[in-house]
Parts: C-alpha cells; structure tokens; sequence
C-alpha cells in the first residue's frame, strides 16, 4: 500500500482529534501546525505508528514572525519515511518571551546539533536537551543574531572608515 | 630574594590518567578549521567533544536581504569541494518555487555538471584518505583530473572552486565546444585512471588493515544520526535523494546505488569509489543525450523565464522589454511570490535540503540550508570513542568534513 498525504492527515487527525491545524499541500508536502506541547507526542506518535513510520529527522530550524504576539518563534520539524518516502513538515509556535519547546534529543541522535544551532540562533530553549549551548557563534555572544530585530549593517552607512576594505 | 614562580596545576591533575589532546582547528589532520578536543588514555580515545563554527559566515542572515541570484556565490562556499551541486541545489529550490520548468537539455547538462562535481569531491576525499593512511601517491596522480574537471567547470562558467554556476532556469551561456572536449577527454582517460587508482588501495593489504573495523557505525544509529549520502550508504542503506525523489530529470537515467555493510571507513571508501563510476556511467548517458539534440535545440540553455533570467546584451539595448527585466533583474527588484519550499539535492556528502520561505518580498524571508556535513559531523564521538588516535584521524577523512558546510 502506497502511504499518500491523506492517509497520514487522517491517521494524525484520528490520533490528535482536534488539536492540529492549518493543512497544506505546499509543493506537494503535507504540512501542518501543532501546539507545542504536543511535538513529542506528535513525533513519537509518527515514529511508532506502524504506517507512518516517519523515523527520519531531515530538517530542524526555526523561522522569527516578530508581528505575531504570543507566537513570534516557530520551530519547522522536517520528517521523512525512507520506506515509503513520503515528506512531511509541521510546525509550532512558541512566544519570544518564554520560548521553551521540548526536545527530540532522545528519539533523534541528530537533533541535538540542530537544536543546538536553533537555540544559538533563535533562542529557543530545548526543555531537556543535554548540552543546550551555542554551537557556531561565540559563547560570549548575548543575543540571538538570526531575529528579525537584529538587521544586516546599512551598506550606506557613512560613520565607519572602510578606507582599508575598499568602500572608503 | 627573587619570587618563586610555581606553575599551577588544577587540582587532580597529576593523579589524572588520561591525557587531553586538541586536534584541530589548525592541526593538518583536520582539512579544515575545527577543532576536536580528545581525551586520550595513552593512544585511546576516552572521550571526543567537538568544535564548531570557526568559520562561520552567517549565510542565513545574509541571504535575507539578498536578491536570488546574489545568494549563488553564498551557496557555493557549503560543501567547496562540489561547489556546483550546491549551485544547481539552489538554483532548482528557486526554480520549483518561481514554478519555472527547465528544458531537457539543460536539465542533462546540469546532471554532467553534478556528476563531474560528485566525482571531484569523492575523489579528493579518498584521495585524502590515503594521504592519512601514509600513500601520498593516490592523491598526487588523481589531482591531475580534478585539475581536468576545473578546466571543464572554467569552460562552462569561468571560474573552478567557487563557481557561482548557472542562473534560475539554466546557464548563463552554452556550453562551448571546449567544455565538450574537454569533457570527452575526461571521460576517455579517467577510467583508467580510477582503475589504477583503486588497484593501489582496494586490495592493499596495509591500508584494509588501516580502514577495516574503524569509524563503524550501524544502519540504525547511522539513521538516528541523520546521516545521508556515501556514509548512511556505507552502512547498508540505500537512501539516495537522485533515485528518492528525482530532480533534474535524474529518473531518465541507469545507474546503481552502491551500499556498504559495516559503514566503516573501507566501506566509505568503497562506497565513494563504485559512486565514481555510477557518476560516470550518468554523464556517459547524459553526455549522449545533449548530443541528440539537433539544430535549434542544441542551442538551448535556459527556460524561458523573463523574469529571472538575464536577457541577451544585444536585446537589452534594442528591445525595452529586455531592458526592463535587465535592470529589474540586476537591482534585485522582482518580487518573489510568497510561499515555503524545501528542495533537496543529492550533494557528494548526502542530503543538502533548502528550506526556502519567501513573503512576497525582493529577498527570501527565511533561507535554512540543512548543511548533512554539520548533522553528520555530531556521530564523530561516537565513531571514534574506543579508537585508536591514528584511526580517529582517519575516521575524519572518511567522513569528508567540510568546514564550510558545516558552519554555514
């Protein structure tokens, strides 16, 4: 049996009655929305179910919605069945003031890493993860480079001798 | 009476029996910056923690205020070794969601394009493997047709390690006619050589005593991992985005995925070597292709997508049309249709994902590139704890770290 998108939608929507939302079909992977309690009862749920068996973490990142109150940080988990390879994309919201999401450390050996790199970036903070800290900035660093409140250098900018770098 | 200076130990540390080692960010092991602290109990490995981000360059941030065809040269500094798949891989996400639909022809020049980058990035990361084993000769003979593959890449674009190749819906130019000569000679001499070259290493008694039994990883935890490309092959799985789901036409094409079994690192070396001659049989096939196409269409080499793709010069200064996009093109001043794509490429260390959101403005809203260097570089504790320090070093190569891809 061939796994379509509407298997898994139903599956999930059977399992999680009412609690998941905003399906879609972009480019013609299944994405949806989940509160942020649920993403390890949701990752859990399609790692053990034995249709879905989505076992494959691709892709974990986070994306800063600074106009959104309440929800400014979404966290997109990107999962992949290789058996029947079929993608699927869900996300959850969390607020920027309490970002605290839990981790998948323990189900994905891979996403400790990821996580690490979207709590350097975004400062999210993996409840439970073992070695939260930043991995590609310094630790030094103070804030959280990759929110929108933070925009690239103005390249009209006057007030700085480039003399040496070849803008002067 | 002069003061005495006495050189503080930390507590403990002369009872202590392990020793610490940093490998790495400038160690000549390392083929790159980064830095490996090891704890050593005479030449075994206790523990590895892992160093990351000396070269970080902040592409994501970069590429939000950067037009599309600006992000290119961003891409190419990932994976360095096969800068075009990373070109093509970024160029394929922008395409899937601007919704332009590329012709055949470029399409299979893409694929020998990709291919010939697969084959100089494998070839230099076995290569390499031999230098770390003690053969320095491998490295120095393959090097000529890396070398050979560069000309190819400075034929087609005019550059050979960071290419910024290709535009959204094709190349920048045809390919010339050099380009394709250059390719026939590569493909009528490099056999020979990949032979010669696997004579050296395959049987080589000191190097499988050197590979075998280390760096091993299962399939399980290799997927728990995330690894993708030669190293989850390596361990027994057949995972490939090529055959998994096809881009650039690549389901026109035969060819075999090679699998290892004990994902060591003679297993990726294998690996990677029977994926040069996969590689091969695709631009055989490719290359076969292309030359059927006849008359006008052998002069194809970009979709028609006004839009994105710079107009001829000549059409620029006679045509208003071509002006416009010229000038809108070149400002970065096209919208991007709002929407969330990911794309993924089979680049020569495994899976290289864009995960692309645009909000309907000049410059992507959020650009994440799932680097499979950095996922992958996280099982090197693991791998090595228990290993002898010299095969640590080699389990490095055969991983093919590149520093660039995985600080992003």
């Amino acid at each position: 049996m061939v796994l379509t998108n509407e298997t898994v939608k139903e599956r999930l929507l059977k399992h999680f009655e009412g609690q998941l939302g905003r399906f879609e079909e972009p480019f013609g992977m299944l994405s949806f929305e989940a509160p942020k309690e649920l993403n390890l009862k949701i990752m859990q749920f399609l790692y053990d179910d034995e249709e879905l068996r989505f076992q494959f973490l691709t892709d974990l990142t986070a994306v800063h919605y600074p106009h959104q109150p309440g929800r400014e940080l979404a966290i997109v988990y990107h999962l992949h069945n290789l058996k029947d390879n079929v993608r699927i994309r869900f996300r959850i919201y969390t607020s920027i003031e309490k970002p605290d999401v839990f981790t998948v450390t323990k189900l994905y050996a891979a996403a400790n890493w990821m996580e690490r790199e979207t709590y350097d970036f975004f400062g999210v903070n993996f409840i439970g993860h073992p070695n939260l800290k930043r991995i590609l900035n310094v630790d030094e660093m103070d804030y959280f480079p990759l929110r929108k409140e933070y925009p690239l250098e103005d390249q009209t900018r006057t007030d700085k001798d480039d003399e040496m770098f070849g803008r002067g | 009476m002069q003061e005495q200076h006495h050189i503080k130990l930390p507590e403990g540390s002369i009872e202590k029996s392990t020793t610490t080692l940093n490998l790495g960010p400038t160690h000549p092991a390392t083929h790159g910056v980064f830095q490996n602290i090891l704890e050593l109990d005479g030449e075994r490995i206790v523990s590895a923690e892992q160093t990351i981000g000396y070269i970080h360059r902040a592409f994501e941030k970069i590429a939000e205020r950067r037009p599309l065809y600006q992000i290119t040269p961003l891409t190419d500094r990932l994976n360095y070794c096969s800068s075009p798949i990373n070109n093509m891989g970024w160029h394929l996400t922008c395409e899937k969601l601007l919704n332009v639909k590329t012709p055949k022809r470029v399409d299979y020049l893409r694929i020998i394009i990709m291919e010939l980058a697969r084959i100089s990035d494998h070839l230099v990361c076995n290569s390499v493997v031999g230098v770390d084993s003690g053969a320095y000769t491998g490295f120095l003979y393959v090097m000529q047709y890396r070398e050979l593959i560069y000309e190819i890449y400075e034929e087609v674009c005019g550059s050979r390690l960071t290419t910024n190749m290709g535009r959204i819906g094709g190349f920048e130019r045809n390919f010339s006619n050099a380009a394709f000569e250059k390719l026939e000679r590569f493909q009528a001499e490099y056999p020979a050589v990949l032979k010669e070259f696997e004579n050296l290493f395959n049987r080589n008694r000191i190097f499988m005593d050197r590979t075998m039994g280390t760096g091993g990883i299962g399939p399980e935890r290799a997927l728990n991992y995330g690894f993708t490309g030669p190293n989850l092959r390596a361990a027994g799985v057949d995972y490939d985005v090529r055959v998994h789901s096809p881009y650039s036409s690549y389901e026109d094409f035969d060819f075999n995925i090679p699998v290892g079994k004990t994902g060591d690192n003679y297993d990726r070396f294998l690996v990677r070597n029977q994926e040069m001659w996969e590689s091969l049989k695709i631009i055989d096939q490719a290359y076969r292709k292309v030359k059927e196409f006849k008359g006008v269409e052998a002069e194809i080499f970009h979709a028609d997508a006004p839009e994105y793709f710079l107009p001829d010069k000549n059409d620029v200064y006679t045509k208003m049309e071509a002006l416009i996009w010229h000038f809108k093109i070149v400002m970065g001043e096209t919208e991007i249709p709002p929407g969330e794509v990911y794309q993924s490429v089979e680049g020569a260390n495994g899976e290289l994902g864009f995960y692309f959101i645009s909000d309907g403005g000049r410059a992507p809203y959020r650009l994440h590139f799932r680097r499979p260097c950095f996922i992958y570089y996280q099982a090197y504790s693991e791998l090595t704890k228990g290993s002898m320090l010299s095969d640590a070093v080699l389990t490095m190569s055969s991983l093919n770290l590149i520093a660039g891809e995985m600080d992003a």
